[in-house]
């Protein structure tokens, strides 16, 4: 494995290789009054962002960091692409860098696969465009493997706005290659076409959905993209798909409530359901470092091993 | 993705290929343990704040066994851990993929304590080397000391062992496979001709 591109890509073994090396990380780090691991000393880990993401950028410079990488942090949006530099002409930069790893955000979709054409080093998608986001979907079911054992035959309900996240997308067909059977809930306006070709059921009724789902992860409304009249207003989508307090109580007890964060309380998860122990908003930030930590290792020290 | 596996195939491997030339029976290591156990107990003095940590995959196995040796030898029970070394190679990124392992220390750490790292074979000396430094990042023993099944030399560092079970003299195209029972369903020490 070199690149780290889409879930969809991930064979079962793969996928699991790396929850487990994630976990590896997790002990391997934790406790020591030094949290630093000497195995990537020496490489170079681009992170090449065309959008802003604070809470991504750092996690995966956190990870790299760890690993005893050195990070270049290439804030694309502020840079020469500014300046009409083509995306081309960036990677040329990158690899006159020498940069062992690009992390890559962009918004359009297949960037990262373009990248990986033009450059020796491994790319790893840091969310493209409507795509993809492959760590955030490893650190979901990292997390949702620590907190319900193992994923098979599990039901996880993925509710919101299905049609613009990418994290979406790549929980799908991870947990599906995971054994789990997702369940996709949001308003029939916010479903992509062809969702029924998708490894996924697909629903429109949260409250049926929530007796028999064994976690729950809530999407973030994009209030940005709310301006298309996807919903008729906030109030109603809060009425219809937010996880209030009575809604999660009809979880079962145990059901974790995952958020990719940033929340908007209030709109899709209400403020007490969201400070509840139930959530994992946290650890799903902790176990971002340690995915991330995982698939840096993974595709940076394998050799020419496909 | 590549098997997992922890060791170059020119060191050690537990596959069981039939034509070795057997270099210790299931005596034969029951036997050198016994003596390494004793020899243990004879230069750390009855093995007061002494850890076994024995390194993955076999040295695991071993450290385990060595540490229930000592306890019916001398009546002390003597922790036994593991190290994993995987992060701390200087190889990372040649080879196949290295999955990491655990590293199990027993409660109240390294500090201050004499640790004997224990490992199959004794080769180049890399593996201690990562090992050292692995150690030395989980904290500060009071003196290392190596314990070691098979020392079958070509050293590259200046790294030798404390305790060696035995000395087997190959040539660089050789290969030592040792078994155990716990990972291969016997327990052997073979000596294989050519290398891939």
């Amino acid at each position: 494995m070199k690149h780290l591109i889409d879930t969809a890509d991930l064979s079962r073994e793969q996928a699991e290789l790396l929850l487990h090396q994630a976990e590896e990380m997790s002990r391997a780090v934790s406790g020591r009054e030094v949290p630093k691991l000497p195995a990537l000393r020496g490489r170079t880990v681009v992170n090449l962002f065309f959008e802003d993401s604070t809470r991504t950028r750092t996690s995966f410079e956190t990870a790299a960091k760890r690993l005893s990488a050195d990070v270049v942090n290439f804030a694309a949006k502020s840079s020469s692409v500014n300046k009409g530099e083509s995306l081309k002409d960036t990677a040329l930069t990158l690899q006159a860098m020498g940069a062992d790893a690009v992390v890559v955000r962009h918004g359009a979709a297949g960037v990262p696969e373009r990248l990986a054409t033009w450059l020796p080093s491994s790319i790893l998608n840091a969310g493209d465009g409507l795509r993809g986001h492959p760590t955030q979907a490893l650190l979901d079911a990292y997390t949702l493997q620590q907190r319900l054992g193992r994923l098979d035959g599990r039901t996880v309900t993925i509710v919101g706005d299905i049609l613009h996240s990418r994290v979406a997308r790549s929980n799908v067909w991870l947990l599906n290659t995971l054994g789990a059977n997702v369940r996709l809930i949001g308003p029939p306006t916010l479903m992509p076409r062809r969702i029924e070709s998708w490894p996924a059921e697909v629903g429109y009724d949260l409250d049926a959905a929530l007796p028999d789902s064994d976690a729950i992860m809530m999407l973030r409304v994009q209030r940005e993209r709310m301006l298309g009249g996807f919903f008729p207003s906030e109030r109603e989508y809060s009425l219809r798909y937010g996880l209030d307090q009575r809604r999660a109580a009809r979880l079962p007890e145990e059901a974790p409530i995952m958020h990719p964060g940033p929340m908007n309380r209030g709109l899709e998860i209400a403020s007490a359901v969201a400070d509840s122990p139930r959530t994992t908003i946290v650890d799903q930030v902790t176990n971002g470092i340690w995915v991330r930590m995982a698939a840096l290792y993974l595709l940076l020290t394998n050799g020419d091993d496909e | 993705m590549a098997t997992p596996a922890r060791k170059t195939g020119s060191q050690s491997s537990g596959s069981a290929e039939p034509d070795g030339k057997e270099i210790l029976a299931h005596s034969d290591i029951a036997r050198v343990l016994d003596r390494m156990a004793h020899e243990i107990l004879e230069k750390t003095k009855g093995a007061e704040n002494t850890i076994l940590l024995g390194i993955p995959t076999r040295g695991i196995a071993l450290a385990g066994r060595l540490a229930d040796r000592i306890e019916r030898f001398s009546g002390n029970s003597i922790p036994a851990g593991t190290l994993d070394i995987t992060l701390y190679r200087d190889d990372l990124g040649q080879n196949r993929l290295r999955p990491l392992g655990p590293t199990d220390l027993p409660t109240g750490g390294v500090d201050g304590q004499r640790i004997v790292l224990v490992d199959d074979v004794l080769y180049s000396g890399r593996t201690i080397r990562a090992a050292l430094n692995a150690l030395y990042d989980l904290g500060r023993p009071s003196s290392v000391q190596l314990a070691i099944l098979v020392d079958r030399g070509h050293r590259e560092l200046p790294i030798r062992a404390d305790y060696v079970g035995k000395n087997i003299p190959t040539s660089r195209s050789e290969n030592v496979s040792v078994l155990l029972n716990e990972y291969d369903e016997t327990d052997a020490v073979e000596l294989r001709g050519e290398i891939e």
